[in-house]
């Protein structure tokens, strides 16, 4: 169990491993659509890793490139339908970046490091672990923007009204893309800071 | 047209404003040199994929896309199938563009070599085709801009950011920030300084 903990923390795909950052930041400044997101990646990991794992003996390495795409876009238009009949606010806030999870190098770099080389049930924990490794930096992330940039979550306000008559002020800063960047820096740095990494 | 082009340059930079090919962009700013070669091979792939894309989504895939075929299919819509398609494309062009170049051109070829397989996988290509079939370009022209566009500005963030990287050797940082932290924390000053141009 303790082997697929690891991406929760020492080896944190976005952290660590410095993968599926593109639209991992895009989608942080609320976190409704973080949640969402992290949800949908870690559904789409999980069963690419799983297909990708049942069907490793029969593909040409050759071609695994294109399988691969294959199978998580797939997975993805599934997800982007769902979210467009359920969540239809939430879909037009992600954007283009539900698609964009195709490209997603966590997914890619799971099926090729992991899913390629196990059997299915190590595979679907492996994914699924990755995908909320993932979740857990985009909402960490994701809250604090929110809070800071807006007042609110999960947009309920939730500094009070006190607060703004006596001159507080969001920091609209937040809210601009490059901060989601330097607050990532940040993690990394605490996190670098207090969890000893073993090499 | 030309507003397209600049605006894709400094304002809706794919770096900065989207963080599309993050990925890349952090693992191959070592140095200036390959930075400004993975660079090239990024803006020349979005400068062909993303026309070819937008006449796919044009005369297949939008709503009524198929009526040029008969008045039966002008009802269809084919979009759902639009992420499958581009990303297919995308693979083909850069698995044809890696043969054509190895024949003809083997010079151009030695310097993108390594990346151009790397970049079928890379978000901001395929992002490049997204943006483009959201924001409804009116002409194939158009469409162009944006992606030539796009992939100067691309190139320009990660020439960028592998310039200052080299400059970081020597520079004091504090060890639990070294490596991605600091990169990250650089992105963010550089994305801050190109929100100036949001008044353009």
């Amino acid at each position: 169990m303790k082997k697929y903990l690891g991406p929760l923390s020492k080896d944190n795909p976005i952290l660590v491993q410095t993968l599926g950052v593109c639209s991992a930041l895009a989608v942080t400044a609320q976190l409704k659509p973080a949640v969402v997101m992290a949800l949908s990646v870690t559904v789409v990991c999980a069963c690419s890793n799983l297909i990708i794992s049942l069907i490793r003996n029969t593909i040409p390495p050759r071609i695994r490139i294109i399988v691969q795409l294959l199978v998580v876009s797939f997975f993805v238009i599934v997800v982007d339908q769902v979210l467009q009949a359920m969540l239809y606010d939430v879909s037009k806030i992600l954007s283009v970046f539900v698609g964009l999870i195709i490209t997603n190098c966590i997914i890619m770099g799971r099926l090729e490091a992991f899913a390629l080389s196990h059997k299915p049930l190590p595979s679907l924990m492996d994914g699924v672990m990755n995908g909320l490794g993932y979740g857990l930096v985009l909402v960490v992330v994701a809250f604090f923007r929110e809070l800071l940039g807006s007042g609110t979550l999960w947009n309920y306000p939730v500094i009070p009204q006190s607060w703004y008559a006596a001159g507080y002020l969001n920091n609209g800063l937040m809210i601009l893309p490059p901060m989601a960047l330097i607050l990532i820096g940040v993690i990394i740095w605490i996190k670098n800071g207090t969890i000893k990494r073993q090499l | 047209m030309i507003e397209i082009l600049l605006r894709s340059v400094f304002i809706d930079n794919m770096v900065f404003a989207y963080f599309l090919g993050m990925c890349s962009y952090l693992a191959v700013s070592k140095n200036v040199k390959t930075a400004f070669g993975l660079g090239l091979a990024v803006c020349f792939v979005l400068t062909v994929t993303v026309p070819v894309n937008y006449l796919i989504d044009k005369y297949l895939l939008r709503e009524g896309a198929l009526a040029w075929l008969s008045d039966s299919f002008s009802a269809t819509d084919l979009s759902f199938l639009s992420l499958i398609l581009f990303i297919a494309v995308i693979a083909g062009i850069v698995q044809l563009l890696e043969m054509v170049f190895e024949r003809y051109l083997p010079a151009l070829n030695m310097a993108l070599g390594i990346f151009l397989p790397l970049i079928a996988v890379n978000c901001a290509i395929l992002g490049g085709s997204l943006f483009m079939q959201e924001r409804n370009f009116p002409t194939v022209a158009h469409s162009l801009a944006y992606a030539v566009g796009s992939g100067i500005g691309w190139l320009l963030a990660i020439t960028a950011f592998a310039a200052i990287r080299e400059r970081l050797k020597y520079a004091k940082i504090p060890p639990t920030l070294q490596g991605n932290g600091i990169a990250y924390i650089i992105t963010g000053l550089l994305g801050m300084g190109f929100m100036c141009f949001l008044g353009m």
